[in-house]
């Protein structure tokens, strides 16, 4: 069990705090495009959905990494497994960026990897988001509130006619 | 250097010559007049005649943002659209949230500047230091959705829009500028000076950022503001959004019913935000957000209501006041649709619905023949509401005239006495009679009648008592009839949000209980500068609302036209908690210019103007 930045979907407005935020941890700047998680807005359903990186088990982008630029550290204070990029040893090659079904690293305009760092463990997104749409916990906590949102919609069709 | 809050430039956009350039802001009028509404009022004044014929190409328009807009400030997300009125021949600033407005910002630049008059429709894109204009006659004709959608297929995917829909291009006096497809500077018709210069549309697409100066104190600032708004109030406007309001305002017997002759409407329970949130949300009770808006009051709503079938953003407290209440159609179906109606076509929400709800009694009192609009319309006549509201975009008909704004309408026919609104702008969703705070400020705010200019609403009757306002005063609360408090209150009210509206914030985050010292402390973080303490904060703010009104006076209105209609001023609300009230102008006005510091006609005095530091422009 680790500790990750848990989405959940049905909360987000779309208004983009965690990516302000990010970017002004990492770059000192307001500028939703240098963050490391972004949302995306389905206006016409009120919708949002923030995607950021789910530091994967078996990692693509550490596995692609020519340079060897990208390690499984755990991060001291919460014990959460992270996917680092090694600033001097990363060349800027974008394989990683190729190689990441998800679109959560890129290479930025300091010419090496940017990717979620869960800011030493205390992930500015989780810690700003305005309405609770994302956490820092444990993995199975959205699994298991996905399960219980389910198993009340489940439930609910089950009741019998009153 | 590196500029803090400020991007410290500014677009020029010649649009006769369909040309552009880029100078520096001018700093020391930033200093003093902060940005948005300010700083627009402090540009425009310098830049224009303010006797200018609104529609004539030496008007200009100015989109303005402010020194947070683009931060993670709370609801840092706003511009300005500033510009000379066509309705109220005065100074008209209306704000709106977006990342439209976060982009031209990233963009880098604090405002752009359009100017003359483009021969034929086009549109600016504007992709960072990039700046195109483009063709825009294939979208002319096109609503604001499909404007939107079609000029970021053109664009970039990434590009944010803001533009007239046909309301504007037909130069309906209330037009709006509709961004991020919905949401409206809607007051003062704004959207019709753009149709005025063929400018349909502004696309933008920035990269940049926004850096403050002292990170570590910007960061405590906002967490201080999201301390504050960890409460149950935040939570319900979250879930209702601005129509959570409405059962409040009909608890206090303000609720405009048609046509301002009522002030309760005993079908009060079809117009609540809750009824709103539970049935035509497309997600109940869930609100999106504009940018860095820990609130999200914003909602999307579909009708299946054949008769009113649609989908689209709001509607909001006021336009549920006017279409609803006003109208006293008393159905959401139907005041939806008259809200996609106008969000669409671009025209202000409350105009439209005042002045429909205006035509409706001058109908019923038989001023108005049937044969002028063409079918009967009583009121609660929700299809001919709906009509209308068509007609009036299109300048079809009856349409036509009531585009010029319900003043001009009720002088058509001789009849201004029906016109419900001030400086020939509609009155928004609340009477004046039951609210004294609100009566004085529809009379003295200098784009005419307003909720959002100075909103001693919040302390009377959303019981707001957290500003140093009324803390300073020690009060503990403010009673909505009495008007002895009244113009002291106004005075600083109608200060202190022209500092919210010049910072690039939203007033909400202010309205749910933050107050002046955290958004000095924000404003003083990002930008490095020194208010002066509260004082200095709150003379800001004078400056700017002296400025817009010295440019009033210099576009020819006077203290006359800071007066009320008769109806509010001699006609005693007949029903409910303010029964038997009237506003009490005549007592609240001599006392309200000598605190603001004018002589009796209205006109800034010369001790005054010194210590605003305005001596230079009264002289001009």
């Amino acid at each position: 069990m680790t500790q990750m930045i848990v989405i959940d979907i049905g909360k987000c407005t779309g208004c983009g705090t965690c990516e302000l935020m990010c970017s002004f941890r990492h770059h000192g700047e307001f500028n939703p495009r240098k963050a490391r998680i972004h949302k995306t807005v389905f206006l016409y359903d009120e919708l949002a959905v923030p995607v950021v990186c789910s530091q994967c088990e078996d990692a693509w982008c550490e596995r692609i990494c020519p340079a060897g630029a990208i390690a499984h550290t755990i991060e001291p204070t919460s014990g959460a497994a992270v996917l680092k990029v090694d600033e001097q040893i990363c060349v800027g090659c974008r394989m990683c960026m190729l190689a990441c079904p998800f679109g959560n690293i890129a290479v930025g305009a300091k010419g090496h990897a940017e990717k979620c760092d869960l800011c030493d463990g205390d992930p500015q997104c989780v810690k700003f988001c305005p309405r609770g749409a994302l956490h820092f916990a444990d993995s199975e906590r959205g699994e298991g509130e996905k399960r219980r949102k389910l198993a009340t919609a489940l439930a609910a069709s089950y009741k019998e006619s009153e | 250097m590196t500029m803090h809050g400020w991007t410290q430039k500014v677009l020029r956009v010649d649009l006769t010559n369909l040309s552009s350039s880029v100078e520096d802001l001018d700093r020391e009028a930033a200093e003093q007049y902060i940005g948005g509404l300010g700083l627009g009022a402090r540009y425009l004044y310098d830049e224009i005649d303010p006797a200018v014929d609104a529609y004539s190409p030496e008007n200009k328009v100015l989109f303005v943002t402010g020194p947070l807009t683009g931060t993670g400030a709370p609801a840092g997300n706003r511009y300005v659209v500033v510009t000379k009125s066509p309705l109220t021949g005065g100074i008209a600033n209306s704000t709106a949230a977006g990342e439209f407005a976060t982009n031209l910002k990233y963009a880098g630049y604090d405002m752009v500047i359009f100017e003359g008059k483009a021969s034929h429709p086009v549109y600016l894109y504007i992709d960072d230091e990039r700046i195109s204009f483009r063709d825009a006659s294939g979208l002319w004709g096109k609503t604001t959705s499909e404007t939107e959608l079609a000029v970021v297929a053109a664009t970039a995917p990434d590009a944010k829009v803001s533009c007239i829909g046909p309301a504007g291009e037909k130069l309906v006096r209330f037009a709006c500028v509709i961004n991020d497809m919905g949401r409206a500077a809607g007051r003062s018709g704004v959207g019709a000076v753009m149709g005025s210069k063929n400018l349909k549309a502004v696309a933008v697409r920035g990269t940049g950022g926004v850096r403050v100066a002292d990170n570590a104190r910007f960061l405590a600032a906002i967490e201080s503001c999201y301390a504050t708004l960890d409460d149950p109030y935040t939570e319900h406007f979250h879930q209702t959004g601005t129509p959570g309001v409405l059962e409040l305002v009909h608890a206090y017997g303000v609720m405009p019913t048609k046509n301002f002759q009522f002030g309760t409407n005993p079908h009060g329970d079809r117009l609540t935000g809750e009824l709103l949130a539970d049935t035509l949300s497309v997600r109940k009770r869930m609100g999106m957000g504009c940018p860095a808006c820990p609130i999200a009051c914003g909602r999307i709503t579909r009708v299946k209501n054949p008769d009113f079938a649609g989908i689209g953003a709001g509607p909001e407290y006021e336009t549920i006041g006017m279409f609803g209440s006003s109208c006293y159609t008393n159905d959401l179906d139907a005041v939806s649709k008259a809200n996609f109606i106008c969000n669409e076509m671009g025209m202000d929400t409350i105009s439209a619905g005042n002045g429909i709800a205006c035509t409706m009694e001058m109908f019923e009192a038989g001023v108005i023949p049937q044969a002028d609009i063409g079918f009967a319309l009583p009121f609660g006549e929700a299809k001919g509401m709906v009509r209308l509201a068509e007609m009036i975009a299109a300048r079809e008909g009856f349409g036509d005239l009531l585009a010029e704004g319900a003043y001009r309408m009720t002088e058509h026919y001789g009849h201004t006495e029906y016109f419900m609104g001030v400086k020939k702008q509609e009155f928004p969703s609340y009477d004046g009679r039951g609210l004294q705070g609100m009566a004085l400020g529809y009379a003295t705010q200098p784009r005419g009648a307003c909720h959002i200019r100075g909103e001693l609403q919040d302390l009377d009757l959303y019981g707001q008592l957290g500003w140093r306002v009324t803390r300073d005063r020690g009060m503990e609360a403010v009673d909505p009839l009495s008007w002895e408090d009244k113009p002291g209150l106004s005075v600083d009210v109608q200060d202190w949000f022209c500092m919210i509206d010049s910072c690039g914030v939203c007033n909400f985050v202010w309205f749910m209980g933050c107050h002046e010292d955290q958004m000095r402390e924000l404003l003083e973080a990002a930008t490095g500068i020194d208010m002066g303490g509260h004082e200095g904060f709150m003379r800001t703010g004078s400056r700017i609302f002296n400025l817009e009104t010295l440019f009033n006076r210099r576009a020819g209105l006077t203290s006359a036209d800071d007066t009320l209609p008769e109806r509010m001023l001699r006609t005693p609300l007949p029903d409910g908690p303010a029964k038997g009230y009237v506003c009490e102008l005549d007592k609240m006005l001599p006392p309200y210019y000598e605190l603001r510091g004018w002589d009796a006609q209205g006109n800034l005095t010369a001790e005054k103007a010194a210590e605003l530091g305005l001596e230079a422009l009264t002289t001009v």
